[in-house]
């Protein structure tokens, strides 16, 4: 937009005075992120050789020209033992955990605190610090009776499996209790007289009130949910439900009786499964911090 | 439209304080009734029984001919306006006024007309589209009163709803809805904390007092003839005198100073006198002995403080007369004089 001002600019040319202070913070600043940037950088380059190559000399600093190739056989090629999984394949599988993940677990949080906050529960604050004290008890502890219980189920290699049993989530929950504590009762009142019942308010007026907190935790929910391994490699050995993030070590793995193993595949998956959680913080930044930040009510 | 009869309401609330204590009262159809008393005095629980937003721990609720104890708060036919406003701050003002409406399943046109004609009523139009946040205090002041207005119901209720507004235009409001009750004949329910609201917006003042019913009547009854010490000093800026006085065989005596009036009650003994600052006259040749301190300037009035037989009192006189501090005689117009029992504070 270029706003036309009465006045033309003079152009000025003060001698400009040199900010030491700027730029040591930069210079902090710049150090800092291109060492955050070294790791994947180096994932990068080294992806662009042939698998010989990198079995020879290790990480590699300079591109190469297997890049292209490398990329595609691991997006494309039909790799495990049953030869029938690909890149493709796992990069929706994880799209499919990373989103259901985050979607069930708002889902499931939204309401949670709904009941807590808006009824009058008998044992609301009760059933509010149970949930709570479930931060104590991450999937790791009760893993076992987890398994089990979805084995029992034969929800094993089902999507089913794979998300709901991580969906319950007691920091979901909390931050939305916090958010809906923080509503004006009136507004519940308010649209109590305006005729709306106990789901219109949630649907027509909390959950409008609570897209940036909403946004939040979905993008901490997709990483999240992305980067899950522990569960969803015991709950899935059927190679069709791979993830990337599991897949990346099954292509070494089931190379390497046989071969040299493809590092360079390994790591253009890698670079492909790191993609999406830093387009989704990017593409949702402004809301990220919004929801942290503040919200308007 | 319609009549509202409570019948021994009372409230208790889960931790056992009891905020509304047995009272009985009905509000005429058409009729604007203000809730005034103290903050803390039960007032919005009152209002909010009437709502439906409040359990009603004992009595019976009657709104037209119907007993709605039971009823929920949206089938009650009744629009409340919050102090808060409790807009919803993602819809525009469109959805806001209309929400009601849709709720109800009228259809979209029709929704769409009585919106716009609320608008119009409230000086809206142009605003239609803004949400909540682009409005100023006193926009989003008559966007609650549109939400209200659109749905035509029986009974208006409002708990403070100027009290986030400035001055002028508290004034100013205080007058649009007074007059937009009067053209739709709505019945209505007005809470406040502020008695010069009452007294200009009222048909009827019900006065409150730590959950209890002080006294009914309209402004003028409970200005002139006020129950009990407690609404005497509670409503009319400046509030009445009240200072203690003996009775003696029909006469009165103030508590310091010799001099006898006649007594408008017969009872002997001690009593509190009251009497409203603008019924004194000063007058050289009074017989009362007033010490005035402090003279306040009003603008149209002017205000003495000072003491009469070492009591405080104040005196209100017209901008143009003399007046300075330090000695002064009054009198006290005989007709205005109000006596108290100084134990409960109830009128004699
Ligand atoms: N949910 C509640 N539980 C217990 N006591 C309550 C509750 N709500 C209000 N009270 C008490 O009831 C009394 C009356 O409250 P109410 O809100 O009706 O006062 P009010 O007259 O509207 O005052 P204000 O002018 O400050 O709004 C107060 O003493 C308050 O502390
Ligand atoms: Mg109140």
């Amino acid at each position: 937009m270029a706003e036309t001002t009465l006045e033309t600019p003079v152009e000025t040319h003060r001698p400009r005075r040199i900010k030491w202070g700027a730029i040591g913070d930069h210079t902090v600043l710049i150090l800092g992120a291109l060492l955050m940037m070294i790791p994947p950088l180096l994932a990068l380059t080294t992806a662009s050789h042939d698998a010989v190559t990198i079995h020879r000399e290790g990480l590699q600093l300079t591109l190469g020209d297997n890049l292209g190739k490398n990329f595609h056989a691991a997006m494309f090629e039909k790799g495990g033992f049953t030869q029938t999984v690909d890149g493709t394949l796992m990069l929706m599988n994880s799209f499919i955990l990373g989103i259901g993940f985050a979607v069930g677990k708002i889902i499931i949080s939204m309401m949670a605190a709904y009941a807590i906050v808006y009824f009058r529960l008998r044992f609301a604050t009760l059933a509010f610090w149970v949930i709570f004290t479930t931060l104590l008890l991450p999937l790791e502890v009760r893993i076992l009776p987890s398994y089990e219980a979805i084995q029992k189920l034969g929800l094993t290699n089902t999507y089913t499996g794979l998300i709901v049993p991580l969906i319950a989530s007691a920091t979901g929950t909390f931050f939305f209790r916090q958010f809906f504590m923080s509503v004006p009762e009136e507004l519940a009142e308010a649209a109590r007289i305006d005729g709306a019942g106990p789901w219109k308010f949630f649907v027509d007026i909390l959950v409008p009130l609570s897209r940036t907190m909403i946004a939040a935790i979905f993008i901490i929910m997709f990483v999240f949910g992305w980067n899950q391994y522990l569960w969803p490699t015991l709950i899935t050995t059927d190679e069709s439900f791979f993830t990337l993030v599991r897949g990346i070590k099954q292509i070494v793995l089931s190379y390497t009786d046989s071969q040299i193993p493809e590092h360079g595949q390994a790591l253009a998956l890698a670079i492909v499964a790191m993609i999406p959680p830093v387009a989704i913080v990017v593409f949702f930044q402004n809301w990220f911090v919004k929801g942290l930040t503040e919200s308007d009510k | 439209m319609a009549q509202v009869s409570l019948e021994g309401i009372r409230k208790v609330y889960p931790n056992g304080f009891q905020a509304v204590q047995t009272t009985s009262f009905t509000i005429q159809d058409g009729e604007f009734v203000v809730l005034v008393g103290p903050s803390g005095c039960g007032k919005s629980t009152l209002l909010r029984m009437i709502a439906g937003l409040e359990e009603i721990t004992e009595g019976t609720l009657k709104i037209g001919d119907r007993v709605v104890n039971d009823v929920d708060p949206a089938d009650r036919d009744i629009a409340m306006v919050f102090q808060n406003y409790a807009l919803y701050p993602h819809m525009t003002v469109r959805k806001n006024i209309g929400y009601g409406l849709k709720n109800r399943g009228n259809p979209a046109s029709e929704i769409a007309a009585k919106v716009e004609d609320a608008a119009k009523m409230l000086n809206l139009t142009e605003y239609l589209d803004r949400k909540p946040a682009q409005l100023s205090g006193g926009q989003r002041q008559r966007v609650a009163m549109g939400r209200a207005v659109v749905r035509d119901p029986a009974l208006f209720l409002f708990d403070e709803p100027l009290s986030n507004l400035d001055a002028k235009l508290r004034n100013q409001m205080r007058i649009e809805i007074k007059a937009l009750q009067r053209r739709l004949g709505t019945t209505a329910v007005y809470v406040t904390h502020d008695q010069v609201e009452a007294m200009t917006m009222a048909d009827r003042i019900i006065v409150l007092n730590a959950g209890r019913i002080e006294q009914i009547g309209t402004p003028s009854e409970i200005y002139h003839n006020p129950a009990s010490t407690f609404v005497a000093s509670f409503m009319g800026a400046p509030p009445m005198n009240l200072i203690r006085a003996q009775v003696e065989q029909g006469e009165v005596r103030i508590n310091g100073y010799d001099g006898l009036m006649p007594a408008p009650a017969s009872q002997n003994g001690p009593v509190t006198l009251g009497i409203r600052p603008e019924d004194v006259v000063l007058d050289d040749h009074g017989n009362i002995p007033f010490r005035v301190d402090i003279l306040e300037e009003l603008g149209a009035h002017r205000l003495l403080h000072g003491v009469v037989g070492e009591q405080p009192f104040s005196v209100m006189i017209g901008k143009d007369d003399a007046a300075s501090t330090g000695t002064a005689t009054l009198n006290l117009k005989p007709e205005a004089l109000r006596l108290f029992d100084p134990e409960t504070g109830r009128k004699l």
